[in-house]
């Protein structure tokens, strides 16, 4: 699966995608994939304050556990519902299930992730 | 009568045929009202009007319970014990689980009614029985694992390592000081760091070295003053002894930290060396390990925690003890003050440092008796003995399958032997697949994936109870998957073939729970 | 060595397979400054008969025969012999953990099963596969609310079993976790309501209240409920003798139900292994402790039962899970599974009705001695009451000894206040000759000069 280009992509195989100051988080194919089934995802509430490379949630598949970290600063506005009935979404859309949004307090920190180009080089070496 | 002659006579066919199971539904499904399994006798008091006596607290609506017969329920269990796999039918080879024979006179004799009905506040003048039967554990406990002191109260092994972790809190608060963290390898069971974060310790990882043991410089590096202990599996989940031990508890005594031992592995010690002998603080014991009482299908077990003598004033109260006098030393006697004879046991609960009760009563009384049953029937001689057997069995099915399978360590095995399945990865059959294809064969798996230390872990304990025959239909049954795996790789994939279930779906269990039966619409 | 597969010709040949000499060889890893060179200081080896011997001995000391009348939390009622029957069959007594489904449906259904009958009678949405016992099982109950509601205080009811609060501060010292006891109402023995209302406040997790508790008269739940539930904490009910749901309403208004199963079946053997099980409301069940099964299908759709929810565990959160509790209570749990089928809907209703018939005679005729009198008359009590003597119990219970009756426990242990107050379990197992002996024997005391 491809890695959107206009995502940014943290070590811990999150990715962001920005508009303004609202960035939408998610997990990439990568993760999913080593996760397996996912059954469950434990979501912060809205109006949570998130920190970068603290954790804000977990996602389990049956067999595992897997904290998620926030590649950005700021505050949950939204959180998918969907997510808790359905948790294959991730499996089976990854880069197209979102987990939450964030106001992120300052946006040019996304530009200190990785790239696409960066993450694939990244996820090659993990491999 | 199995022989690996050519001339043995008839072609022995292995350890399993497909037979047939008989189906069951569930009890509410078999239900049906009016149906009874039970006769109160009549009433030799005069009945009372429930509704008028209890007022608001009455139940109207009884709760859905089956209504069947007694062959019906003698049925019902009969054709559930059918399914499952048991000691009693063969060889379990699951690590550091020490599934051993359960002899059957244990049963016997915890059902003695003495002791079978004995109310835990029964007064001491009546318990002096079990009473003895504890002392005995204990003083038989302390010999083996070279302790000072003891307490049974823990109900399991996880429940005793709390315990233990408590009892290395409350020394060192002692000190003036309760510490932060605990040191536990990577290759450590989960109870561990859960005990630990439990005890509100913060978990420090030590990473193995590439022996699967403990490196000492890193260790030396890493312990300091904030150190509480080092939770310690000897031998390790890999199965080898740690012939550092005793140096290893030097470095943490010297930063006045403690050693504690998970003492799941015993199986390979006793009789042959001691804990307390070298350099261990405080550890636990799985009666339901080493000391073969059931399993039951997931408990009950015990954990026992044995202790130097530093901690022994830390104990969970109340602790065995004798009287001296007619009026003994802090002695609660539930009733019967006064008729103490000199010598009778009881139980102390005048102990101003312990940590406290870690459950009501005294423990599990029934493991107790059966794990002592267990004892006197070896004596020092039979203990000896079942641990040179259990680390031969393990030896003997390392020196017939390392060829076929790859083995991570090089280090001798103790009474377990850890392989990895990188060999068969290769052709993309994992050690979950090789563990549900042998159940074709007639076995339990063997612990998959476990230690994390090693990629892909097959973690194989044989114990003593397996004869040379067994230990055979297992060689055979895994060389003959290794050529599976080279041959027909799909087939061990998508084992196990002959079980009444197939695989079952675990992700929809987890995505949609159903943990309870319910009536239909 | 009767329980060693193996002779000693197969050991040498073994040894020459593996390539060691000896045995020894095996062992040499261990240094010889700590390898035994002698064997264990332990009773020599015992044929069976000797072992049988033994322990007949002492239960022979351990003096049977005895009527008793003690409860507080261990309750012994008849357990019906279909049950040993069908729990050492070798297939369930020497089983292992089903961790491994596909050859263990028969202990992962009978567990389905059990959970199933939990919810039923306590009226909750979910019930694990057992815990060790009730008074782990309330700790971790505690626990739980801690985790769920991110508080971290707990109001407990002074007349919860005394050795369940014991475990309780135990756990709690090493959690940070707060707990304030609240008294009960001298009439009636049930939590002073008052009192709770003032305890509890927006920090509080957890109130922790038995029921019927240790002085065993039944607790209005619903107003408990409603004091918790106002403070947005959450209302647990330790159950310490199950029996009692067969005739007791079930305390539907608790967000999780502890209780000791321990009267479904297992024998007393001296205070254990019992049977403890934690029950909660379907929302809390990703904090509850514990095994669980779920049921689920095969490849082929048949339906099967799994260990699930098993994020929850140790041997995948480690330091992060919700307990470290490894073992649950499977034999003594399908017991428990047994005793509830073959009483059944009816049973357990007529058998807490025989109960309370027998408590109710008993309380009436005890009382009715010289010197004797009743508390907490002022509510609803399911087999136990508290009974306060003018003579000291410490007298007339070595007279009732003498007799071969074991009369109730002392509360002056843990109740002072209550001065020679004794509490009495009258189940349906208690005869009403060995009753009216009691009362003949307590009604023998010596007159005051």
């Amino acid at each position: 699966m491809a890695y959107p280009t206009n995502y940014r992509y943290t070590r811990e195989h999150e990715w962001i995608s920005l508009t303004g100051s609202i960035g939408t988080i998610g997990i990439t194919d990568y993760a999913q994939n080593s996760l397996g089934d996912i059954v469950y995802v434990d979501l912060p509430k809205v109006g949570d304050a998130v920190t970068a490379n603290a954790t804000f949630g977990s996602v389990e598949s049956v067999k595992a556990v897997s904290d998620l970290y926030s590649p950005v600063t700021g505050t949950v506005t939204a959180i998918n519902e969907e997510l808790k009935t359905s948790p294959d979404k991730i499996n089976e859309t990854p880069h197209d299930t979102w987990i939450i949004k964030v106001e992120v307090a300052d946006p040019a920190q996304v530009n200190s992730l990785m790239d696409a180009a960066a993450y694939e080089a990244f996820i090659a070496v993990e491999q | 009568m199995a022989t690996n002659t050519e001339n043995s006579g008839p072609r022995t066919l292995g350890k399993v045929r497909p037979h047939q199971t008989q189906n069951e539904a569930l009890v509410f499904e078999k239900s049906s009202p009016g149906k009874r399994a039970y006769k109160m006798p009549p009433l030799d008091v005069p009945a009372v009007d429930a509704a008028a006596l209890l007022g608001a607290a009455h139940r109207d609506t009884p709760g859905l319970l089956p209504e069947l017969s007694e062959i019906e329920i003698i049925r019902h269990f009969t054709r559930l014990s059918t399914w499952n796999y048991a000691i009693d039918l063969g060889m379990y080879p699951l690590g550091s689980c020490t599934m051993k024979y359960n002899p059957r006179v244990n049963e016997a004799v915890a059902r003695i009614e003495g002791l079978a009905e004995a109310h835990p506040y029964r007064p001491d003048s009546l318990a002096q029985g079990v009473l003895e039967i504890i002392e005995l554990l204990q003083r038989c406990l302390i010999e083996i694992t070279g302790m000072d002191a003891i307490t049974l109260q823990p109900a399991a092994g996880a429940h005793g390592e709390l315990t233990g972790i408590m009892l290395v809190r409350a020394w060192h608060e002692s000190q003036g000081n309760a510490r932060r963290k605990v040191l536990i390898p990577d290759s450590a069971h989960g109870t561990n760091p859960a005990t630990a974060a439990i005890s509100g310790y913060t978990v420090e990882n030590l990473k193995s070295n590439a022996e699967g043991g403990i490196d000492l410089e890193a260790l030396a590096a890493q312990v300091d003053e904030e150190t509480t202990a080092l939770m310690l599996t000897n031998p390790s989940t890999i199965g080898v002894f740690e012939s550092q031990i005793h140096k290893i508890a030097d470095i943490l005594h010297a930063k006045g930290a403690l050693l504690y031992m998970d003492g799941a592995n015993m199986n390979a010690l006793v009789g042959k060396t001691r804990p307390g002998d070298f350099g261990v603080d405080v550890m636990h014991l799985n009666l339901h390990k080493t000391f073969s009482t059931p399993h039951g299908g997931g408990g009950p077990g015990s954990g026992p925690v044995a202790c130097k003598a530093f901690l022994e004033p830390f104990l969970p109260i109340p602790v065995l003890a004798r009287r001296t006098g007619i009026d003994g030393p802090g002695t609660r006697d539930s009733g019967t003050k006064g008729t103490g004879t000199t010598g009778q046991l009881c139980w102390n609960y005048d102990r101003p440092r312990s940590i406290g009760r870690v459950r009501a009563f005294y423990g599990n009384t029934g493991m107790f008796i059966r794990a002592l049953a267990y004892i006197l029937a070896n004596g020092p001689d039979g203990l000896r003995q079942t641990t040179e057997d259990a680390v031969l069995n393990a030896n003997y099915i390392r020196a017939k399958l390392e060829d076929l399978y790859e083995l991570p360590y090089k280090t001798s095995s103790m009474h377990e032997v850890v392989f990895s399945d990188k060999r068969q990865a290769a052709r993309g059959v994992k050690t979950g697949d090789i563990a549900k294809r042998l159940i074709d064969y007639g076995f339990h798996p063997y612990t998959v994936s476990f230690p994390m230390i090693v990629h892909g872990a097959l973690m194989i304990e044989p114990t003593e109870s397996e004869s040379r025959e067994e230990l055979d239909l297992f060689i055979e049954a895994m060389r003959s998957i290794a050529r599976e795996v080279e041959e027909n790789p799909e087939l061990v994939k998508t084992a196990p073939h002959s079980t009444r279930v197939s695989r079952l779906d675990e992700v929809r269990a987890a995505r949609k729970p159903i943990l309870r039966w319910r009536p239909s619409e | 060595m009767r329980y060693l597969p193996k002779s000693p010709a197969e050991r040498l040949a073994m040894l020459a397979e593996v390539g060691a000499a000896s045995i020894d060889d095996l062992f040499e890893v261990i240094p010889a400054e700590y390898r035994l060179t002698h064997d264990l200081d332990v009773p020599r080896q015992q044929a069976e008969s000797e072992i049988v011997d033994y322990f007949r001995a002492a239960g022979e000391k351990n003096a049977t025969g005895y009527a008793s009348f003690l409860g507080a939390g261990a309750y012994r009622h008849y357990r019906p012999v279909v049950i040993d029957s069908l729990v050492q069959r070798g297939e369930f007594l020497t089983s292992y953990t089903p961790y491994q489904a596909e050859i263990t449906q028969g202990t992962l259904q009978a567990i389905f099963e059990f959970q199933t009958m939990i919810a039923e009678l306590t009226g909750m949405d979910v019930a694990n596969a057992s815990m060790y016992d009730g008074s782990t099982g309330a700790a971790e109950a505690v626990m739980m609310a801690v985790r769920v509601t991110g508080r971290h205080k707990a109001v407990v009811a002074k007349t919860v079993h005394p050795e369940y609060r014991e475990v309780l501060a135990t756990y709690a010292k090493h959690q940070g976790l707060h707990t304030t006891l609240v008294g009960y109402d001298s009439k009636t023995g049930r939590i002073d309501l008052a009192a709770l209302e003032a305890a509890v406040t927006d920090e509080t997790a957890a109130v922790l209240v038995q029921s019927p508790d240790f002085f065993g008269v039944i607790e209005d739940i619903p107003a408990i409920a409603e004091i918790a539930h106002a403070k947005g904490a959450l209302l647990v009910v330790s159950i310490a003798e199950a029996v009692s749901l067969g005739v007791v309403r079930p305390p539907v208004e608790a967000d999780i139900v502890n209780m000791e199963a321990q009267s479904f079946g297992v024998a007393l053997s001296y205070g254990g292994p019992f049977c403890g099980v934690i029950a909660a409301k379907e929302k809390f069940v990703r904090q509850m402790p514990g095994r669980l099964v779920g049921q689920t299908v095969d490849s082929t759709g048949y339906r099967g039962f799994v260990l699930t929810l098993a994020t929850r565990e140790q041997h995948i959160r480690r330091e992060k899970a919700t307990s470290n509790i490894c073992t649950n209570q499977a034999l003594v749990a399908l017991m428990a599974t047994i005793f509830l089928t073959v009483y059944g809907k009816e049973g357990i209703r007529e058998l807490a009705e025989h109960n309370l018939a027998k408590a109710h005679y008993a309380a009436e005729t005890l009382a009715a001695q010289p010197g004797a009198k009743l508390l907490f008359t002022g509510a609803p009590r399911f087999h136990e009451f508290v009974l306060q003597t003018e003579e000291a119990p410490a007298a007339w219970s070595q007279r009732l000894l003498d007799a071969k009756i074991v009369g109730g426990i002392e509360l002056s242990r843990w109740y002072p206040e209550l001065g020679n107050a004794t509490l009495w379990c009258a189940t349906e197992v208690i005869t009403r000759e060995q009753i009216d002996a009691a009362a003949k024997v307590l009604a023998a005391a010596p007159v005051e000069a």
